[in-house]
């Protein structure tokens, strides 16, 4: 399982939405949430919450790939998130996979998309700052 | 007639919102307020027990969609389109997250929000957030 050989991709939120490490493209993690009731809006569809659930969580997790590649120990800390709601998600599995735009020593910028059956045509977009705190262990 | 405190047993008790916990706290001609109560499910990271910034922005997003009701006085079929949320501290360990979000202006197709969440203090939020919602089939106002 490939989600065993990087358990602390995901936060305790993340697990417990049923957000899950689908595989890695280039060593980017790319994540998949099933349409659980959990994740659930509109009758059938999902949560914009739940979508940006998993975006938070993808630009989370490459950026904890990216540190631990460097050999990096980081705390991340969220500074802000805008995500664009492009279309409906229907409740069936929803992906997203993010990419580091910049990765600073104080901060990192990344962009992230979901996508259902058809990537070329995703369901949501966002771009999050985050902070990096890399002497912070309290 | 949309009463938020009436709808919420219904809006808020199954789906995404109901997994959350988020339940009705206050309300006002065009805003509402919901709470987000802790629990160890919705940590963000092992180190600090707050609640992650997911479900933050969750019930941002669920207050800001009953503030557009509460301020056409019915319901009507909104989506986000864009949101943003800032995040100005963590939130304290196991605290309950309190969002209240406004709807301050709408349009034809449009609804503007914005709202903060704080942890007991207003003055001093945890998160601000902006948001426009589009109606889907039909006005929010005549207007």
């Amino acid at each position: 399982m490939t989600d065993e050989a990087h358990p602390d991709l995901l936060s305790h939120y993340a697990r417990s939405l049923g957000i899950e490490v689908s595989g890695f493209e280039d060593n980017v993690p790319v994540l998949r949430v099933s349409g659980i009731d959990a994740i659930e809006g509109r009758p059938d569809h999902f949560h914009g919450g739940a979508t940006s659930g998993l975006m938070e969580t993808a630009a989370y997790a490459a950026l904890r790939m990216a540190l631990s590649e460097r050999g990096e120990e980081a705390q991340l800390k969220p500074i802000n998130i805008t995500v664009q709601f492009l279309a409906a998600a229907k409740k069936a599995p929803l992906f997203a996979k993010a990419r580091i735009t910049k990765l600073g020593r104080r901060s990192a910028n990344v962009t992230v998309e979901a996508w259902q059956e058809d990537r070329e045509r995703p369901r949501a977009s966002a771009v999050m700052n985050v902070m990096i705190q890399r002497d912070a262990k309290a | 007639m949309f009463d938020p405190a009436a709808a919420s047993p219904f809006l808020l008790s199954g789906g995404h919102p109901g997994w959350l916990g988020l339940a009705y706290r206050d309300h006002g001609p065009d805003w509402v307020e919901l709470v987000l109560p802790w629990r160890e499910e919705l940590m963000g990271d092992d180190v600090r027990r707050v609640i992650a910034s997911g479900p933050i922005f969750s019930m941002l997003d669920m207050a800001g969609g009953m503030a557009i009701w509460a301020h056409a006085q019915r319901f009507v079929p909104v989506a986000t389109l864009d949101m943003r949320v800032d995040y100005q501290r963590p939130a304290g360990e196991r605290a309950d997250v309190i969002g209240r979000c406004e709807c301050y202006r709408t349009t034809r197709s449009a609804a503007f929000v914005r709202g903060i969440a704080h942890d007991g203090d207003p003055d001093d939020p945890v998160a601000t957030m902006a948001a426009v919602y589009m109606t889907i089939g039909g006005a929010p106002k005549n207007d």
